[in-house]
């Protein structure tokens, strides 16, 4: 019952941050000098058309009313219309954001993978090679730009070694429709094309690494940091005392809890992955929301902007929510702090 | 008789930190880099060896060329030479640096002040905006920040700064509401000490290695979502050398002329790991937790 407390309450608080992330964005993007309506009209059509564009798109009410209108839209899932496409920035976003999902999910799923043995490794041999290592690429990780990652990458595997693609989501010599999910791997194996799944992983490879590399070294080094802490508790001295395999001792007992800290700060860490996701589409001509978002922006196109940045931050809020009520599950004491504060 | 004096102590203390500084290597070597930069930004005309070139300069016979040693990092397309514009690009990093850090952190700070200091509605109000700012990625709304006022380098400083003071807000918070309980404060309000005192004379003191260490490493993260900005076109436009931009136009041509994105990006990278290494030195220094 105090569990369900706990998410419901965490659940209207991520309601109440996507409100106040849309009043400063609404706030942003209609305050500024420049008319939506003649934007979308371009500088060439008359005064009459653009007042009549914007009676009808609402723009001559007070800024409150307008948001009122906008917020009714957002809460009912409504992004409104592009400026320049006329079309409906809903189905734009459903368009490009499974190729973003996908690119960040792969990315998240090889941070863990390679992250967190790294870190285990490291905290359970400090100062050993794994140690060097990791803080090797921790570093590395967090001063290198990740579109510059992603111009190396492509410069070696791409064009020097020619092992990989460095364009685009899928050959396209291919055809293939990914109409359920909007995953390709996941929508190409439903449809038992082998031959698109190892295409689709062929493109993945070198932006989900670009991606990646930042929350490795992230992940590898809060993983040994914690790993440290833990070890140098009671109970993993008495485990050792009674003579439990170090295996068991390091991954059992020690590696859960150091868990913990990582996940906390990997859900934060969320938003500059999904920064930098922007960046690496672009290098790798990604069809995901980065281009299009990019290309909203350079046109000034309102809505389609507030749309990619609503959706984005809607995105952070629920891995937030799921981190938070994972961790609220696994950790009693947590759900007790979110009461406090 | 005591043979110390509050000056002598102070100069004893820096001379103490310095030798403990110089003990640890990668921040030797950050500080070694951060001050290369920063000298090589300032004196740009004088160490640049073709400073003509960091306009609008063209000269199509000696685009291309592969990095030698009348040019170092090559030349780009238009002829000019790579390391110039590097040096110069140094300038636009720093200042974007100085301005983003310059107007985020004495912001974010007082408010960390207040919401710390006073707690009830005031921590609430301040602590639930930051939540806010915290939901959104800081390159995402920066770019959506930029494009609405029209891509420059001013404007893409300003979004930068509307969304930077919240960290330091947070750092600042958490580090006020541990210390407002300690004695000197309590002793301070005993003696009847303004809040305004007690704010900036006893709280404010005590964050200062905080603020430095956590603004050191921010100045890296700076570089790297400006760079991003720029990367994208949102941040100084061409012909003026910014870095970001130039890794993004040499891109255009690779694999061939690659001297074109790679010098410059490495260059990015050395200012970024140059402040991180010092910072993470400092921090070991200093002994405070930032994150």
């Amino acid at each position: 019952m105090e569990y369900l407390f706990f998410v419901v309450r965490r659940l209207l608080w991520s309601v109440v941050v996507l409100l106040g992330l849309s009043i400063v964005i609404f706030t942003i993007a209609r305050v500024v000098p420049g008319d939506p309506a003649r934007i979308a009209l371009g500088p060439l059509a008359a005064q009459e058309q653009v007042d009549k564009l914007r009676t009808e798109m609402g723009l001559d009410a007070p800024l409150p009313v307008q948001y009122a209108r906008y917020a009714g839209g957002l809460l009912q899932g409504d992004l409104g219309r592009s400026l320049l496409t006329q079309q409906s920035v809903n189905s734009d976003v459903r368009q490009t954001f499974p190729a973003t999902l996908e690119l960040v999910l792969a990315t998240l799923i090889l941070a863990l993978a390679i992250g967190l043995p790294l870190g285990v490794l490291a905290g359970r041999y400090k100062d050993s090679l794994f140690d060097n290592l990791g803080r090797f690429v921790a570093l590395f990780g967090v001063v290198t730009p990740s579109f510059f990652i992603a111009l190396l990458l492509q410069l070696l595997a791409g064009y020097v070694l020619q092992i990989l693609p460095v364009s685009g989501r899928l050959s396209p010599n291919l055809e293939f429709e990914a109409n359920r999910t909007g995953l390709l791997l996941i929508d190409s194996l439903i449809a038992g094309r082998m031959d698109v799944f190892g295409d689709a992983v062929r493109h993945l490879i070198l932006p989900t690494i670009a991606l990646a590399a930042a929350t490795i070294g992230q992940i590898a080094r809060l993983t040994r940091s914690s790993m440290i802490d833990v070890s140098r508790k009671d109970y993993i001295e008495a485990s050792r005392a009674f003579g439990i395999p170090n295996r068991i001792t390091t991954f059992t007992y020690m590696l859960r809890p150091s868990f913990i800290p990582t996940l906390t700060v990997l859900g934060l860490e969320f938003a500059s992955l999904l920064g930098n996701a922007f960046l690496v589409e672009m290098v790798f001509g990604w069809p995901g929301m980065a281009s299009y978002g990019v290309r909203a922006i350079m046109q000034n196109d309102f809505n389609a902007v507030m749309g990619v940045v609503m959706v984005t931050g809607l995105f952070f809020v629920l891995i937030n929510l799921v981190v938070d009520v994972l961790l609220g599950y696994v950790d009693p004491r947590i759900r007790i702090k979110g009461s406090q504060s | 008789m005591s043979l110390t004096t509050p000056r002598a102590d102070r100069l004893r203390a820096v001379r103490r930190a310095w030798y403990r500084f110089r003990r640890n290597p990668a921040a030797v070597v950050g500080l070694a880099m951060v001050l290369l930069v920063f000298v090589v930004a300032i004196f740009a005309p004088l160490v640049a060896p073709f400073p003509e070139h960091v306009g609008g300069f063209v000269d199509f016979r000696n685009r291309h060329q592969p990095p030698s040693w009348t040019h170092p990092f090559g030349t780009d397309n238009a002829g000019r030479d790579i390391l110039s514009r590097v040096i110069f690009g140094y300038r636009i990093s720093l200042t974007l640096v100085v301005f983003v850090l310059g107007l985020a952190v004495p912001f974010g700070v007082l408010l960390g002040l207040l919401a710390g200091y006073y707690g009830g509605w005031v921590e609430t109000v301040i602590m639930r905006l930051t939540d806010v700012f915290l939901a959104i990625p800081a390159l995402v709304m920066a770019l959506a920040i930029t494009a609405a006022l029209s891509p420059t380098l001013l404007n893409s400083m300003i979004a930068l700064a509307l969304l930077w003071w919240n960290w330091h807000t947070r750092l600042i918070y958490t580090t006020v509401a541990s210390l407002k309980h300690e004695e000197y404060v309590e002793a301070a309000k005993v003696a009847g000490a303004s809040d305004f005192h007690i704010l900036f004379r006893e709280l404010l003191p005590n964050c200062v290695s905080v603020i430095s260490v956590k603004t050191t490493l921010d100045a890296g993260f700076v570089i790297l979502i400006g760079a991003g900005l720029s990367f994208l076109g949102l941040g100084a436009q061409p012909p003026t050398p910014d870095l970001g931009t130039m890794v993004s136009s040499g891109a255009n041509y690779l694999p061939e002329y690659w001297w074109g994105s790679i010098f410059p990006g490495l260059a990015i990278l050395f200012t970024i790991l140059g402040f991180n290494l010092l910072g993470d030195g400092l921090r070991d220094l200093l002994d405070v937790e930032v994150n």
